[in-house]
């Protein structure tokens, strides 16, 4: 079985060698792609939409359409992350708890609790137990500075690489970075499991219903030109902010699902303890 | 572009490539997954679509990695075959 899987992989990835000879060469200006839409992208883009990074333009604005089902191609590998692994059953189980002045860890049968009140003892996970003062306090300090470069990350899109992608992405890892230095309760507690199921759809739907607002207006589906008249501003800056509210949706979609994905694998569809 | 820089850089893309399909314990994979990420991020950045090598950078050597420690810690570190 190994063999025939190896000749596959040998076969199929000398078929796309031999494919690559049929490239133009790297950045030929001859080349097809590079004849017909990319010079009118480079010239036009700063008059037409008044973005000065031409990636985030053709992203949201001109492939906006593309870009609106990837979002819901992120949004669908969440929901079924959370059909396929969550469990709503509760078993009884034992539960560990550190004794935080003297560092001894309790066990304790049949579902007892210590109430999550007492200061003496915290509640850990079962399977993975370390405690580092300095992993905890670096994690928390820099979590807020990562936040911050997160929402730079997709306020600043049009003007350098950046957008709604990779910002709700470091958003995402800001609250997995939580959970991962503490424990998956502590950042359920900062972003709840309702709260983020709803924030992924709502990312969709922000971006989706700034393209059905133009509808409105008379115009295309998202052609952000028709929000002039909403936001005070002429049609070419109405483009600009029609893709930063469209990366925003993004940006709350990504963030939401990757949260949800994690909290899903890690604790194994049950909330309760993980990585 | 300097090619010197271009030929280690895709070395090491093709090392950790193999690398993480070849070796048996599966958090060695991951982790050899995220470095081949972030060689291919080093990549885009190098021929310019620091777009892509952003994304790249946060999404494959960043959240997949972590996702992927996950999920080795809930199921199993060895593989079968």
């Amino acid at each position: 079985m190994k063999v025939i899987a190896f000749l596959i992989v040998i076969l199929s990835g000398s078929i796309l060698l031999y494919a690559t000879v049929d490239f133009p060469g790297w950045a030929d200006p001859a080349s097809p792609a590079h004849t017909h839409l990319s010079p009118h992208y480079i010239e036009k883009t700063m008059q037409e939409t008044s973005v000065p990074n031409i990636v985030t333009a053709v992203l949201a604005d001109y492939r906006g359409f593309d870009t609106m089902f990837e979002t819901a191609v992120i949004f669908s590998a969440g929901v079924v992350c959370f059909i396929l692994l969550r469990v709503f059953r509760k078993e009884k189980g034992e539960h560990h708890y550190r004794h935080v002045p003297t560092g001894i860890i309790i066990h304790i049968k049949n579902d007892r609790i210590i109430p999550d009140s007492s200061e003496d003892f915290e509640r850990i996970d079962t399977q993975w137990t370390p405690y580092d003062l300095v992993i905890k306090t670096v994690c928390r300090m820099l979590i807020p500075f990562i936040q911050l470069f997160a929402l730079y990350v997709i306020a600043h899109g049009h003007h350098s690489p950046g957008g709604g992608f990779q910002g709700g992405v470091i958003l995402g890892a800001s609250i997995i970075l939580l959970a991962i230095s503490q424990n998956l309760r502590i950042a359920l507690i900062r972003m709840q499991e309702k709260m983020h199921a709803l924030l992924c759809p709502i990312g969709v739907l922000i971006y989706a219903g700034t393209g059905v607002l133009c509808l409105f207006f008379g115009f295309n589906f998202l052609d952000y030109s028709a929000l002039a008249s909403v936001l005070y501003v002429d049609p070419v800056t109405a483009r600009s902010h029609g893709i930063l509210l469209v990366e925003i949706g993004v940006g709350i979609a990504v963030m939401a699902t990757m949260i949800w994905i994690y909290n899903n694998v890690s604790s194994a569809g049950k909330y309760d303890e993980g990585l | 572009m300097i090619w010197e820089l271009d030929l280690v850089i895709l070395t090491l893309v093709v090392v950790t490539a193999i690398g993480a399909i070849s070796v048996k314990d599966l958090l060695s994979s991951a982790i050899l997954f995220g470095a081949y990420s972030f060689m291919m991020c080093l990549l885009w950045a190098i021929m310019g679509a620091v777009d892509v090598a952003f994304t790249e950078a946060s999404v494959g050597a960043g959240v997949s990695t972590v996702l992927l420690v996950a999920a080795i810690f809930r199921t199993t570190r060895r593989t079968k075959d």
